[in-house]
């Protein structure tokens, strides 16, 4: 479901994966059709998943608002990975990924950043600031295989 | 049983002409492939979300198109959403066609971006047309008792 009203979803798949629960996704993406795609993906992957529609819903989802820190967030739903667009207007990915990991509470999140455009500069800069990963949009199945990855690497 | 095969051999004629004739590619399988038990009409779903959107933005670009000071960054700003969107789906043509818009927004090329606009308007009616049908299509071999063919 998007942000604006909080609630998650998961997957009907028998899924209980590596983790002892559904790993739980945030994807925050200005694109309507995108959120929706990558939501399926993820669902389709056994993952929980949230949606945000742009940077601040995604911070206040996730208990960071005006840089100051809430101890409970939004859901009480811990979030294990972070999927952003880089290009969306007001905060881009790259700002919001800064600051995630400038958050004391939220630094160790892994943060996937996604983009239509194939950009070394851009790419790099993301990977430096802490990124986890970059993927090129359109995202396919193939690239869950790749998140799930590194969500195994991270889990604890 | 023959009616089914022949629904079928249609349904199967046509979605490969929409691959050979450019208006989808790959990426309209990936959607195809995610849709399950689970949430059977999802390609429908996101292909409607699709037109809606896509409508929206492109009366937005008409009405930014006209105004007396063109603001070339939003202009770009909507097609590059439409170009998002597009490629999501497999709409490939009126992907291509965002392309060449982007092109002359950066370059703020006014009569280019008009003949941009046109070119993805027809781009879009063409690939809104050609989806329409096949979903159709595939209604009517469900309809008959016979299952879709994957891709």
């Amino acid at each position: 479901m998007d942000v604006g009203d909080v609630s998650s979803t998961s997957s009907s798949f028998l899924g209980m994966g590596d983790y002892g629960e559904e790993p739980h996704v945030l994807a925050v993406d200005d694109n309507l059709i995108d959120r929706k795609l990558v939501e399926k993906l993820l669902k389709n992957s056994c993952c929980k998943v949230t949606t945000a529609e742009n940077g601040l819903r995604a911070l206040e989802y996730l208990g960071l608002r005006d840089d100051q820190q809430n101890t409970l967030n939004g859901s009480g739903l811990k979030v294990n990975m972070i999927i952003t667009d880089y290009c969306m207007p007001g905060m881009t990915g790259y700002e919001l990924l800064k600051k995630i990991k400038e958050s004391s509470i939220l630094k160790e999140i892994p943060v996937v950043i996604m983009s239509s455009e194939n950009i070394p500069t851009r790419i790099n800069k993301c990977l430096q600031e802490g990124a986890q990963m970059f993927m090129l949009k359109p995202l396919k199945q193939a690239d869950m295989k790749k998140l799930r990855g590194q969500l195994m690497k991270h889990r604890n | 049983m023959d009616g089914i095969v022949e629904l079928q051999r249609q349904l199967v004629e046509y979605t490969t002409s929409l691959y050979d004739e450019g208006f989808l590619d790959d990426q309209f399988i990936q959607l195809q492939q995610l849709q399950d038990e689970s949430n059977p009409d999802f390609v429908v779903e996101v292909v409607s979300l699709f037109f809606e959107d896509s409508q929206r933005l492109l009366n937005e670009l008409a009405n930014s198109l006209e105004q007396q000071s063109l603001d070339f960054r939003r202009v770009d700003a909507h097609v590059h959403q439409l170009k998002g969107s597009s490629s999501s789906i497999g709409a490939q043509r009126v992907q291509g066609a965002c392309i060449m818009f982007r092109n002359y927004c950066e370059v703020q090329n006014v009569e280019g971006c008009l003949k941009c606009l046109q070119h993805v308007k027809n781009e879009y009616s063409l690939v809104k047309s050609k989806l329409e049908t096949l979903f159709k299509l595939e209604q009517q071999v469900l309809a008959a008792g016979g299952t879709i063919p994957m891709p």
